[in-house]
């Protein structure tokens, strides 16, 4: 099928931190060297910001470097942290402040500020669209395209307005080729796109598999006698077991909000277990929910991190494109914060396309400058001091692990002469339900804890109906032929949307049923299914949730 | 001829309305914004109307702040020549909305008014009406089907008791309503050529029209959260519980 195209110097995929700031930067570069550049960036959220979703802590480095004048721009950093707690709780009702001394200093937060990721990312959008980067929001970048010697030349926009059945609806529109001489993929964790990349160029060679979690976060309007603008919280312990990673936080950010969230490690191994479940209840300890009792729940949602650090960082380049971000994968996961890192790798990439397009064609050219660049730049040294963070959390639990990491990092620095390695994929790492115990999660009160579809409805998710499922099945068989049996389909308890679920047809026989309009592409499911036959592709642009200030 | 299509910048259908703490109204902050959707269909239609070959030029106009020009891009690159930015940050009621409107079918002459029959945020389903009133021309509100022959417009309405098609002479104004049509996806090249079409800002007090709100918001409050229901066995237990509530 003959398809129309329009050609750009630099195509960028997602319009996150990552993604924006490559195409910022790009633009600066080019007006330093009078170069004219054509830059686009492709982003499936409705609206940019639509589908960010953070906690967040913003760390200011990379934002100085890339716009050091930000506060004149107005840019939304407007809360810095004031007080940084951490609680260890122990059970239901109780918890254990940390003294700051105990604390691995990787998670202190001074001079940081808490922000809406989201708004930050609006803001970046209108300083790029005022140097001349054309940004499409609504739109998917659905396929990789690859030129006859295997290099990527492009990405093809997303079909709009084809029926479930498959067929050509009135409003039927078809995607567009967006042509490049460099790609950059910025899609954020586990990118669609650069999953493929992954497998088509062999990137992971060098490096061990991934390793994810998923964060699952609340909005809150609390009352203002509760609130305390610029105070950081985080917890660890109760309600995951010591071998189940993960934690909560709770940021009082400005208008008397606080932004909430708990993080499961991907790894748990527990098919009863439900990250949905251990957020509502981690809101019913004391130490989080005194701070919203009389409060109300203003937004919800989910999104997968990946925290496998330095020792699952890929290769970045490839023939005609670049790997930036989460896409690629640079969270530092000790001290849970990506953002910084996804601006100045999406920086990086900027500057090693400017700088090879000096020495010439750029088009299908595969440039390890972007290697190089990562390897000597300030990201690296964060990655490589706390790389031995997550690997000690596994080793150890979450109680010896987190005091390994305070030795390493307040009295080593990071410097410990060895790595240590986690080589066990987060799909297979479920023991069999019945060797497991059943975890009763309590009933929701409607109060400070709710049920999964009315945290759905405040994601403001929305799909066309009539379009064919984006999460598809290898072998439809599955689900009900193994994974149920064996696990209990655990995409019924990991899914934060309630997207799949095993029901009763009308002769009784189960079925497994996907509600895909309620998917918030978290990307949870192509990550845990123990059978790997879950792949998200992205839906009809514009669809997804409608995240506000997320 | 000319078709002047008004869209109205409002919360998007998809998000979850929420009314500010203090019940001043209902919060915008950080909240998408989009077309309001009966609009899209008005300039959809107008665009049809145009493809057909029976209409030069469309021209789409909208009022309020400088972020609706988002709202007039957009119709832009769904294919509408030009837009009409009449600026304000203050709240337009109907009243005043038609008024303008008016202000500016007086300038523009066009042959067509099209509007939404009514904007999702405060559902007013006035506009339209009102400007009727002040222009004289004849109106033809929630139309499901639009025919031009020559100087007049053939409209089916969607009224209570079924379908009603009127006949009108032009120009006139029509509103549009969900079965009208079916808006296009715009196109990536369309979007960029957007940016390039004339966009003309007027600030409303360039306008000389009268701007008076008439009605007063006194307060904004969340619809009551639905109590649990409870099962009832029998007719009569139906009626102690209705009376017991005291509702019949
Ligand atoms: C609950 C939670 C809390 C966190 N807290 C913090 C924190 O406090 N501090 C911190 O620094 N970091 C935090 N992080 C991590 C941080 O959010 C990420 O590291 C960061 O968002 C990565 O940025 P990115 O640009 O690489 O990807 P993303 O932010 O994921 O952006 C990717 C964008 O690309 C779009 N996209 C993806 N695929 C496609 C496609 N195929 N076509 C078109 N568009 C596409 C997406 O819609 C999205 O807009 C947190 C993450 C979570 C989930
Ligand atoms: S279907 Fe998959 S990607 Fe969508 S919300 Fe559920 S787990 Fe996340």
């Amino acid at each position: 099928m003959e398809r129309e195209s329009m050609e750009f110097d630099v195509v960028i995929v997602g319009a996150g931190p990552a993604g924006l700031s490559a195409a910022c930067k790009l633009m600066q570069l080019a007006e330093k060297n009078e170069q004219e550049l054509m830059v686009c960036v492709i982003e499936k959220g409705s609206e940019v910001g639509a589908h960010i979703l953070s906690g967040a802590v913003l760390e200011p480095t990379a934002m100085n470097e890339l716009f050091p004048n930000w506060k004149e721009l107005g840019a939304p950093l407007n809360t810095e942290v004031k007080g940084d707690d951490v609680y260890y709780l122990t059970g239901e009702d109780k918890g254990i402040r940390t003294p700051n001394f105990f604390i691995p200093k990787p998670m202190h937060n001074d001079g940081n500020y808490i922000v809406s990721m989201g708004n930050v990312c609006r803001w970046m959008a209108e300083q790029a669209e005022g140097m001349g980067v054309e940004i499409f929001p609504g739109f998917t970048a659905s396929e990789i395209l690859y030129n006859d010697d295997g290099s990527v030349k492009g990405i093809l926009t997303g079909d709009m307005g084809i029926a479930e059945d498959g067929s050509e609806k009135d409003s039927y529109m078809p995607g567009m080729e967006l042509l490049a001489k460099q790609t950059i993929f910025a899609e954020g964790c586990r990118g669609h796109l650069g999953k493929q990349l992954m497998e088509s160029f062999d990137l992971n060679k060098d490096a061990d598999p991934q390793h994810y979690g998923l964060g699952i976060k609340e909005v809150w309007t609390i009352d203002p006698e509760k609130h305390q603008e610029g105070l950081v919280v985080h917890t660890a312990g109760w309600p995951l077991d010591n071998h189940t990673e993960g934690g909560g936080f709770l940021y009082h950010m400005e208008n008397n909000q606080v932004s909430l969230g708990f993080i499961v490690a991907l790894n748990y191994t527990n098919p009863h277990l439900s990250p949905f479940d251990e957020m509502q209840r981690w809101k019913s300890n004391p130490k989080i929910s005194q701070f919203l009792e009389g409060g109300e729940r203003v937004s919800y949602g989910a999104r997968a991190v990946n925290k496998g650090g330095m020792q699952s960082v890929p290769k970045l380049s490839f023939p005609g494109g670049l790997l930036v971000g989460c896409d690629a994968g640079f969270l530092n996961g000790a001290k849970i914060k990506g953002n910084h890192t996804a601006m100045k790798t999406g920086m990086l990439a900027a500057e090693t396309v400017i700088e090879s397009l000096k020495a010439g064609d750029v088009a299908g050219k595969e440039l390890s400058l972007m290697d190089e660049k990562y390897k000597s730049s300030w990201v690296f040294d964060e990655l490589h001091k706390t790389r031995n963070f997550g690997p000690a959390l596994h080793k150890f639990g979450t109680f010896l692990g987190g005091t390994f990491s305070w030795f390493d990092q307040n009295i080593f620095a990071g410097k410990l002469p060895f790595t240590w390695r986690n080589t066990t994929p987060d799909h297979a790492t479920l023991k069999p339900a019945a060797k497991c115990p059943v975890i009763n999660y309590p009933k929701p009160d409607g109060k400070i804890t709710f049920d999964k579809l009315s945290s759905v409805f405040l994601s403001s998710t929305n799909h066309e109906e009539d379009q064919p499922c984006h999460l598809k099945l290898t072998d439809p068989s599955i689900p009900l032929s193994q994974n149920l049996p064996l696990y209990n389909e655990p995409a019924q308890l990991y899914c934060p949307a309630g997207v799949y679920e095993v029901v009763k047809d009308e002769e009784g026989n189960d079925k497994f049923q996907i509600n895909g309009q309620n998917c918030v592409h978290c990307k949870t499911c192509d990550i845990k299914d123990p059978a790997q036959n879950i792949t998200w592709v992205t839906p009809e642009g514009g669809g997804g949730p409608n995240y506000g200030n997320m | 001829m000319k078709i002047l299509v008004g869209v109205k910048r409002v919360v998007d259908f998809n998000v979850r309305i929420q009314v500010k703490p203090d019940g001043s109204g209902v919060a915008t902050d950080g909240v998408k914004m989009s077309m309001n959707p009966f609009d899209e269909i008005a300039v959809e239609e107008a665009l049809r109307i145009k493809e057909a070959g029976n209409a030069e030029e469309v021209i789409v106009a909208t009022i309020g702040p400088k972020a609706c020009q988002e709202q007039l891009r957009t119709a832009l690159a769904m294919g509408a020549d030009r837009a009409i930015h009449v600026l304000t940050d203050d709240e337009i009621q109907p009243l005043t909305g038609a008024r303008i409107l008016k202000a500016l079918a007086d300038k523009e002459e066009p042959q067509i008014v099209m509007l939404g029959k009514q904007a999702i945020d405060d559902d007013n389903n006035q506009t339209a009406q009102m400007l009727g009133a002040l222009s004289h021309w004849p109106q033809a509100t929630f139309a499901s089907e639009v025919k031009i022959e020559g100087n007049t417009a053939i409209v089916t309405r969607e009224v209570d008791a079924g379908l009603e098609t009127l006949s009108i002479d032009l120009p006139a104004i029509i509103s549009a309503d969900l079965r009208l049509n079916e808006p296009r996806y715009v196109k990536l090249p369309d979007i960029m050529k957007a940016k390039r079409k004339p966009l003309e800002a007027i600030a409303l007090a360039d306008l000389n029209v009268e701007v008076a709100p008439t009605v007063k918001v006194i307060k904004t409050t969340a619809p009551a959260k639905r109590e649990a229901g409870i099962k009832v066995g029998s007719v009569a237990e139906l009626v102690t519980a209705l009376k017991e509530k005291g509702l019949i």
